[in-house]
């Protein structure tokens, strides 16, 4: 499947910081129901999103957080290591009004439960013994992306009936592209509407006469070169999953269309790297053009910036003081201050070209922690750096 | 690297043994997203090289990296020379290795469905739902393709041969359902010739002419990923070579006032002095800030040697490779290949 083009933003006026992304605002307004992480792998997506929910939770909003691979110890400290696809309350959250339940996604079973829940016992367990549905509901490229919009048009639902929460924020799947999360409902309705399927099934469903000539030559070279028991396993898989497709097409597209409203925000997450931020930008480009509510970005990790002397001042001093067999430890001091501020130059430079091609996006820069995040104050210490 | 650290390494990988990086054809680089996968398997394609090696560098996931990283034109599905080396004749091709492509390359290869009947493939969708979406089809038509590159040799006239392919791969967390190491691919297709190609790719990934390395950095998720992934990957016969550790934070402090620092007991009177010495204006807000970086410093090298401490319990070499503050050019990816050079590759 062709990925969509880039379609690049115009000129603007260089050098004017970006809007700055009023983080608390977002979470209070009763009108934010959604929140999608979205960004690179090795961003921090997974902290954000738990802090941002604990920060919500604790601020009075009745938060749901669907994570995708958090880390253990940071999981272990929500209490959602066991996988078990249920949200559950967070322990250790301290609010009035407000609570935190926290899941972790699993995949398969997410899949699982949709099949049982739209086919006949039977043909359900004809189709979970499928190979190809074991293959494609296990390791699918887009499964992942496909099943946590699945999983959140579910909690939106089950929200709307019980009204057991009015905050839900999610977390994407680790992809090398930020855009995958967008691209997965449209890449299984690709595969659904394929002319290839289309063809498997016409066997299936009617006279034999529908199998054209070329088709026939195609599905003999398909035989010849996977051998004829995968094309038969396949032939069964298409069929017997044929009618649950429209299902499928109908929640992809009813997810999609939730995502477009304006109960919904997406938070861009990026590093000050520059993939990450290149990733950043074409989400940007495709949610304008998706015509999708972009609530802004968040740069993670940033070197905290400096004041007081210049890079060539300090390594200059430094220099110096080693020259003059200083003992003291100044002279590393200097160095390391020195490194730290090329660290600070070069990503406001990366910053900076972020903010030429994209300068109304509502930016938010959250200082790197000199530890790791994995118990709750940990994540109340990202939310208030989130919210600075 | 200081040469002490560079010392220690060398005689852990001789106690440890583990590698013999001559007999390696095919280096898989894999690691958690965000490690820096590419530029590590740039710089192990241009240490060998810098050896004298003709070595293909490939990629496999569209992202266009290496051309980025080279800062070279997006690469077609075609060999293209991308470095050489000055004296010794070592050289870096690049291939980026899309999954249409190379299956309509293997079709006509081996079925002689060039041109016509490739082409009234691609129409019916069948190379779109092959490389897509047939689970598992895709990967073994990706890793045919480093096979063929691998096991080429110079019977065939015009060939270019290599003495070693370094392949950026998927991250660990997918890393062995791509290189088919729990055989899934045989589980769909128990007969014909891609169940026979996917046999031939596993056999190359399980012989000690594959190594596979992991790319992690001195944090709490990518170590773990990294030792879980070589639990996984040795559990399936492969050959994991170095875990290599990037992005390392600069050794500027010492370990003195490293530990001082912690305490927040650097010397503060003697700090001023010097400062002072150097011609410095030393505010108490310039040395509160110094010394608040020093010790923000210390508190990650501290993480940082937790973590290191949980690598080294490892049965596997490991190189380290230290963080560039001005991130990687095209200077700095020559640095890290002559880094890792010096650490054994």
């Amino acid at each position: 499947m062709k990925a969509n083009p880039r379609v690049g933003p115009l000129a603007s006026r260089p050098g004017e910081a970006p809007p700055h992304l009023d983080v608390n605002a977002l979470l209070d307004d009763p009108g934010t129901q959604v929140i999608v992480c979205c960004g690179s792998g090795g961003v921090g997506k997974t902290t954000t999103s738990a802090a941002l929910a604990l920060h919500a939770a604790e601020r009075g909003r009745k938060v749901v957080v669907l994570t995708i691979d958090p880390a253990r110890r940071l999981a272990q400290s929500m209490g959602i290591e066991k996988l078990d696809n249920v949200p559950r309350p967070v322990p250790g959250v301290t609010s009035k009004s407000g609570s935190l339940d926290a899941m972790m996604l699993d995949m398969k079973r997410t899949f699982d439960e949709v099949v049982e829940s739209q086919a006949t016992p039977e043909k359900a367990a004809q189709i979970l013994s499928n190979p190809f549905y074991v293959a494609l509901s296990s390791s699918f490229a887009g499964t992942q992306e496909y099943m946590a919009m699945e999983k959140l048009g579910q909690l939106r639902n089950d929200a709307r009936k019980t009204g057991r929460w009015d905050l839900i924020i999610v977390d994407t799947p680790p992809a090398r592209s930020a855009l995958d999360f967008l691209d997965a409902p449209e890449r299984l309705s690709g595969f659904l509407d394929g002319r290839f399927i289309k063809l498997l099934l016409a066997p299936a469903k009617g006279p034999a006469k529908l199998m054209t000539a070329g088709f026939s030559a195609v599905t003999n070279t398909m035989a010849k070169v996977v051998g004829a028991q995968v094309l038969k396993d396949l032939q069964m898989f298409v069929a017997a999953f044929d009618t649950l497709f429209g299902g499928f097409r109908a929640r992809a597209q009813q997810t999609f269309e939730l995502l477009q409203t304006k109960e919904t925000a997406f938070l861009v997450v990026a590093a000050p790297e520059p993939d990450a931020l290149r990733e950043a930008a074409y989400f940007v480009e495709r949610l304008e053009a998706e015509k999708m509510p972009l609530a802004g970005l968040v740069v993670n990790r940033a070197s905290r910036p400096g004041d007081g002397l210049t890079i060539e001042q300090a390594i200059v001093s430094a220099a110096r003081l080693d020259e003059e067999g200083a003992k003291g430890p100044t002279a590393d001091l200097l160095r390391l201050h020195a490194d730290r501020l090329r660290l600070v130059s070069r990503e406001s430079h990366l910053r900076q070209r972020f903010v030429a091609a994209h300068p109304h996006v509502p930016t938010v820069v959250v200082p790197a922690l000199s530890t790791d995040v994995h118990d709750l104050d940990g994540l109340r210490a990202v939310g208030s750096l989130l919210t600075a | 690297m200081t040469a002490v650290t560079a010392t220690t390494l060398l005689i852990r990988s001789r106690l440890r043994n583990v590698t013999d990086w001559d007999k390696v054809r095919l280096h898989v680089v894999t690691g958690k997203g965000g490690t820096g996968k590419t530029t590590v398997a740039a710089s192990i394609a241009l240490a060998l090289a810098s050896r004298g090696q003709h070595v293909l560098l490939c990629e496999v996931e569209n992202r266009q990296g290496i051309a980025q990283l080279f800062d070279v034109p997006p690469l077609p599905y075609e060999e293209r020379r991308i470095a050489q080396g000055p004296d010794n004749g070592g050289d870096v091709y690049a291939l980026a290795i899309d999954a249409e492509s190379a299956m309509l390359e293997y079709l006509a290869l081996f079925y002689r469905l060039g041109g016509r009947a490739g082409k009234a493939l691609d129409r019916f969708g069948v190379i779109d739902f092959a490389t897509t979406i047939a689970p598992g089809l895709r990967d073994v038509i990706l890793t045919g393709k480093v096979y063929e590159a691998v096991e080429r040799n110079s019977r065939n006239k015009d060939a270019r041969v290599y003495d070693a392919v370094v392949l950026d791969s998927p991250p660990t967390g997918r890393i062995s359902q791509f290189l088919n190491v729990n055989g899934e691919f045989g589980e769909l297709a128990k007969v014909g010739p891609v169940k026979g190609q996917a046999d031939k790719v596993m056999q190359l990934m399980r012989s000690p002419r594959t190594a596979v390395h992991l790319v992690t950095v001195l944090e709490d998720m990518p170590v773990q990923e990294t030792i879980d992934g070589i639990t996984e990957l040795s559990g399936a016969g492969l050959h994991v070579g170095s875990v290599i550790v990037n992005l390392v934070r600069p050794k500027t402090l010492d370990d003195t006032s490293r530990a001082q620092a912690l305490k927040g007991k650097l010397p503060r009177d003697v700090v001023t002095a010097e400062l002072t010495q150097a011609g410095i204006n030393a505010t108490d807000e310039l040395v509160d800030g110094l010394l608040a970086e020093a010790r923000d410093h210390a508190e990650r090298r501290a993480l940082e040697d937790e973590q290191r401490a949980r690598i080294a319990t490892l049965d596997n070499t490991v190189c380290e490779l230290t963080r560039l503050s001005d991130g990687i050019d095209l200077g700095g990816l020559y640095e890290l290949a002559l880094d890792l050079r010096d650490q054994g590759f």
